[in-house]
């Protein structure tokens, strides 16, 4: 017992500081969804696989898709990432994603705004 | 007249104590306990009716969240069920890394067995060793499959995720400390006088009784019941590995303990030998949609016994019919037993020790009627009948419900 207590005295606190330190998610992890517009072919593969109908992939032009992507729906299983013929879809290693204004959970991806929603989310 | 010294006191199905909503109803003559009445049924979730109304692929995902805890069990019931059905040979490879993730998932449960029960029982410090080593285990199932809970790691077919020798090392390294820390645990509980003073004796459950009651898993074999899945009827890559089924005789939590902490050392065996001998090839066949007409029932060792599925399929994108049976619901009918006569102060670490998991034991939904046997009850009815039977007691939730859909109309 007392080898433990040492041990445990002398050892770093096994907790970190969140959030002011981080982890960081391994490789393969599966946090929010990113879209790739200018790949999507619009064949809703992604729609029909989804568990939870998270993800909306919609016409906006010809041969231009968008997708909408409830985060409080999506269960980030990647099952959709599995199932884009295109590789338009991707996982990231975000997970940050509580937000208190439930609009801001529904995530548009087209070609032209996606860089506003991207920096909305952020905030 | 009623003798002044019983008395009838529920628990639940709201109780500080409980971390999942059940009920029991204890009867209780001074401290001793004369009668149990266990009622289920407060979180059911209506998972196998939503099975219907998805895809096969859709239903991995769906089955998986049974339970937080092992969810891998129930994945891959599910998909070996479909398997079955659809005569896919599912590749080697793919079948050692569902063994690799199914055993780290045992050693994470049981870890996180040992901490609660050490809570149960007021030893507090070994919730916290074991729950910081517990730590180790989730970050290599996260790096393995991508998330810490939910693994996602199987598909009809096969797995989704290879591994590589990188990770293979993470994980040799994550269980060459544990299996340190488990023998130092496996000294704690076979040395340390309160542990086995306290949990010695208590919730009894004779080999006879454990046969009966149809005991699983670590509950059943710490009765001497020698039953595993793994081995009697293996699936997987267990036919191809080395390990022993753990059995005990001392026939109280003392004995479920011995078993969940020595098959831990078997789990980490298990694991080398898998990262040893994985066979290299494709990680997965392609599965058809639409998977043909027929059934199969697949049973599966989960950590806390066996794990039942049966799936019927009809040659559509969605299964007839998914009927699950996890292992809890066989356990819990044994607590009775091995409550008889016995304190009310070990009520917490008896069930405790059959690991329960009461949500994913929640199935079936029958409403029983004063003057007819059964009736069911379309979902409109029951909503009414709810708001009726509240209105009569004085409780109007007409505000209150304006007030929600409101708040949570989706924009
Ligand atoms: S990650 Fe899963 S739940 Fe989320 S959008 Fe993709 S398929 Fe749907
Ligand atoms: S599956 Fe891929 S290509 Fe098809 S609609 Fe979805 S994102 Fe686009």
């Amino acid at each position: 017992m007392l080898r433990q207590v040492l041990k445990s005295i002398l050892k770093k606190p096994v907790t970190i500081m969140y959030p002011y330190e981080k982890l960081e998610m391994p490789d393969k992890f599966r946090g929010k969804l990113k879209f790739s517009p200018e790949k999507c072919i619009g064949c809703k593969m992604c729609m029909k696989d989804c568990p939870t109908g998270a993800i909306t992939i919609n016409k906006i032009g010809e041969k231009k898709f968008e997708a909408v992507i409830d985060l409080d729906k999506c269960i980030y299983c990647a099952q959709c990432v599995d199932s884009c013929p295109k590789k338009a879809l991707e996982a990231t290693k975000e997970v940050e994603l509580a937000q208190l204004d439930k609009g801001k959970l529904r995530v548009i991806f087209d070609a032209e705004s996606q860089k506003t929603t991207e920096e909305e989310s952020k905030k | 007249m009623a003798d002044p010294r019983k008395f009838k006191i529920p628990i639940g199905p709201q109780h500080p104590a409980l971390k999942e909503p059940e009920s029991f109803s204890v009867a209780l003559k001074g401290e001793k306990i004369k009668g149990l009445d266990i009622r289920l049924g407060y979180n059911h979730r209506g998972i196998e009716k939503a099975c219907e109304g998805k895809t096969f692929i859709q239903d991995v995902y769906l089955l998986e969240r049974i339970c937080g805890i092992c969810s891998h069990s129930h994945s891959t019931c599910f998909v070996q069920a479909v398997e079955e059905i659809a005569g896919l040979a599912v590749p080697r490879r793919a079948l050692y890394i569902r063994t690799l993730v199914a055993e780290l998932e045992r050693v994470h449960s049981h870890y996180l067995w040992l901490g609660v029960a050490g809570h149960e029982i007021g030893f507090d410090t070994l919730l916290m060793y074991t729950w910081r080593d517990r730590e180790a285990i989730m970050d290599v199932l996260a790096l393995l499959t991508g998330n810490r809970v939910n693994y996602g790691i199987n598909c009809l077919g096969g797995v989704r995720r290879d591994i590589d020798a990188t990770q293979i090392k993470e994980v040799i390294k994550a269980i060459d400390e544990l299996e340190e820390r488990t023998k130092y645990y496996i000294e704690v509980a076979t040395q340390e006088v309160t542990i086995i003073e306290r949990l010695s004796g208590v919730g009894i459950l004779s080999h006879e009784d454990a046969l009966r009651l149809g005991a699983v898993g670590p509950t059943g074999r710490a009765s001497g019941v020698n039953r595993d899945v793994r081995r009697d009827d293996a699936y997987a890559a267990y036919a191809e590995l080395k390990f022993d089924v753990i059995t005990d005789d001392h026939c109280d939590v003392y004995g479920r303990t011995l078993v969940r902490v020595k098959e831990l050392l078997q789990s980490f065996s298990i694991i080398r030998q898998v990262l040893k001998n994985l066979p290299d090839g494709p990680i997965a066949v392609r599965a058809p949609r639409k998977i043909p007409a027929g059934e199969a029932f697949n049973r599966y060792e989960a950590p806390r016994g066996e794990d039942v599925h049966y799936v019927k399929a009809n040659g559509t994108e969605f299964p007839e019919r998914v009927k699950v049976r996890a292992p809890t619901l066989a356990n819990i009918r044994s607590v009775k037993q091995m409550l008889k006569d016995r304190y009310l102060a070990d009520m917490p670490i008896v069930i405790a020790a059959i690991d329960p998991c009461f949500s994913c034991t929640d199935r079936l939904i029958s409403v029983k009627h004063d003057n007819k046997e059964k009736e069911v009850m379309e979902w409109q009815a029951l909503r009414s009948y709810s708001i009726d039977w509240y209105s009569k007691r004085g409780v109007d939730f007409t505000e209150l419900n304006k007030k929600l859909e409101e708040k949570f109309k989706h924009k």
